[in-house]
């Protein structure tokens, strides 16, 4: 069962993925992109990490892509136009290359016995992911937060009308 | 024995079971709703099909689905196809998370009056709530009509904007009960009204409360939030170019999510299924004095002479109560029906509160709309939960 629906929601994402760069026109590709996030959902979910599945649907999902179909139904952005497929002919290979680079090195770092099974992972609840974030990586999610801060006033700062 | 027992087996009758009652509400909703108005502005309401106009729904449903089904020829086919399915999907798909009821006892099998509980239930509800957006921007821009983009535009930055003090507002009474999961959230609440979360705690959520009703306004669009639809700017806004069933879904999107979001207000804040006072002072037998009181006095307009139109139907609606407020007597139902009761006498209270401000109350401008949630709410919202969370930590060992 776990395998079945890994299988259906891998490959979801991946078409998905896909498709955000082969669409032409801005709403398809942002809705693709919808699609590859709830597909990576069902996948933490089937990982036991529920809270980053509903993280992931709500943030991502629910609030970043749901902006981006605003500015671009807001922009009002066309379909772009079509430049042939010449970039296939060094993009395909050098992709090929790409991922194979990344499957050895995967394998490297995590040889099979470390990797998480399905079911055999339980610290995905609201209260594991608090606990770790507010006593092991304290640090980091406490740099995270200000780092943020900082974009939020800087993008503040740029998007302000100058008053004369 | 085994078939009965099995997890899919059961989940698919409650599924059943829960989607007619649904899809009945949900018409029946619609007929409240209009009577309701109708009575706030002193005139009848729907009167002509069946008494009262109680077979009125029925109707409204044959004529949406024999009516032409059209598809302008400028439109975006896929999105404005795809657009009604999603915000009809997300909007039921929160309703198999909330729990109606305590466990109960059918036959040999024991389940709970709830599809199914998640412990991420609330992030679920936001998470459903959030992709329903979806629905009504791409239908406003797959129409291909000016109007039904401004009218998608609007509703996508009010529901963005207004998330925010929402999840604010939720996030207080979670830190009061201490959980994510729907079920053990009510479970929290037991025992009287002063264990509700709105009266409860070290800090009363009744702030949190009024901030989630008026953010659950704008969630769902509904008066004095509905700019969306305003048809005097907009015609009917996103759902201009809709027509037959695929307006309907827009419909019954809207009456689900309200249902949703008043099942979630009663769950927060006002003690989901559980009674306001004791068994032991009498709470059990509230629903059988309402439904007495409500049966004795439609027998006796029935028999006025004045009402000759509802000579027959109000004497069998008055006979009808009766018989509900006897049933409630019975123990063998008590068990169950009791805590359905109160979880429905509180939402419905909500959903109530819903038409009274419909009838009441004028539309917001635009720029008074979005000043209000950034400038008032969300920050009413955060510091409330400062609040909260600084009480709930000093009061925790």
């Amino acid at each position: 069962m776990d395998v079945i629906l890994f299988l259906i929601f891998a490959v979801v994402a991946v078409v998905c993925a896909i498709n955000v760069v082969v669409q032409t026109h801005p709403i398809s590709s942002a809705l693709s992109l919808v699609g590859v996030m709830g597909s990576l959902a069902v996948l933490y979910l089937l990982l036991g990490a529920e809270f980053i599945a509903a993280a992931q649907v709500i943030v991502y999902a629910g609030a970043i892509m749901v902006l981006f179909v605003f500015v671009i139904m807001l922009l009002n952005a066309g379909a772009e136009t079509k430049k042939g497929r010449s970039y296939l002919i060094p993009g395909a290979p050098l992709l090929i290359v790409f991922l194979g680079l990344m499957a050895f090195f995967v394998q490297r770092i995590f040889p099979d016995n470390t990797m998480v099974r399905f079911g055999g992972f339980t610290g995905g609840g609201p209260k594991e992911i608090g606990t770790a974030l507010f006593t092991t990586y304290l640090l980091p999610f406490e740099v995270t937060s200000i780092l943020i801060l900082v974009a939020i006033i800087g993008a503040i700062v740029l998007a302000r009308k100058e008053i004369e | 024995m085994e078939l009965l027992d099995s997890f899919i087996f059961i989940s698919l009758i409650k599924a059943a079971v829960i989607f007619a009652v649904l899809m009945t509400t949900l018409a029946y909703l619609q007929w409240v709703e209009r009577k309701v108005i109708a009575h706030v502005q002193v005139r009848p309401g729907p009167y002509r099909v069946g008494p009262h106009g109680l077979l009125q729904p029925l109707a409204d449903v044959i004529k949406l689905l024999t009516k032409e089904d059209l598809v302008p020829p400028y439109v975006n086919k896929p999105l404005y196809l795809l657009a009604p399915f999603l915000a009809m999907t997300m909007a039921l798909l929160s309703i198999s998370v909330i729990p109606f009821g305590p466990q109960i006892q059918v036959g040999p099998v024991k389940t709970w009056m709830q599809m199914t509980d998640l412990n991420i239930g609330v992030l679920f509800i936001l998470a459903a709530s959030s992709m329903g957006v979806y629905g009504i921007a791409l239908a406003g821009w797959a129409s291909n009509n000016k109007y039904a983009l401004i009218g998608g535009l609007r509703s996508s930055a009010q529901m963005i904007s207004y998330e925010l003090p929402m999840s604010l507002a939720i996030a207080a009474p979670l830190l009061i009960s201490n959980t994510l999961s729907l079920r053990q959230l009510v479970e929290t609440q037991a025992g009287g009204i002063f264990n509700w979360n709105i009266l409860h705690g070290p800090f009363p959520q009744i702030i949190s409360f009024i901030v989630f009703m008026i953010a659950a306004f704008a969630e769902t669009n509904r008066v004095p939030f509905d700019l969306p639809e305003a048809e005097n700017e907009l015609v009917a806004g996103f759902h201009t170019e809709y027509s037959s069933m695929k307006f309907a879904s827009f419909f019954m999107a809207e009456y689900a999510n309200m249902i949703t979001v008043s099942a979630m207000a009663t769950l927060l804040f006002l003690g989901g299924w559980m009674a306001p006072w004791p068994v032991a002072w009498g709470s059990s037998l509230v629903p059988t004095v309402i439904f007495a009181i409500a049966g004795v006095t439609a027998l006796y307009h029935g028999a006025h002479p004045a009402r000759k139109r509802d000579k027959v139907s109000l004497p069998v609606f008055g006979v009808i109560f009766l018989i509900i407020a006897g049933v409630f007597l019975l123990p063998v139902v008590q068990s169950w029906l009791l805590p359905l009761f109160w979880f429905v006498a509180k939402t419905g209270a909500i959903l109530f509160l819903f038409m009274w401000v419909r009838a009441t109350l004028p539309r917001f401008r635009y720029d008074q709309l979005m000043g209000f949630t950034w400038k008032f709410l969300f920050p009413v919202a955060m510091l409330n939960l400062l609040v909260t969370s600084f009480l709930v930590a000093w009061t925790t060992k």
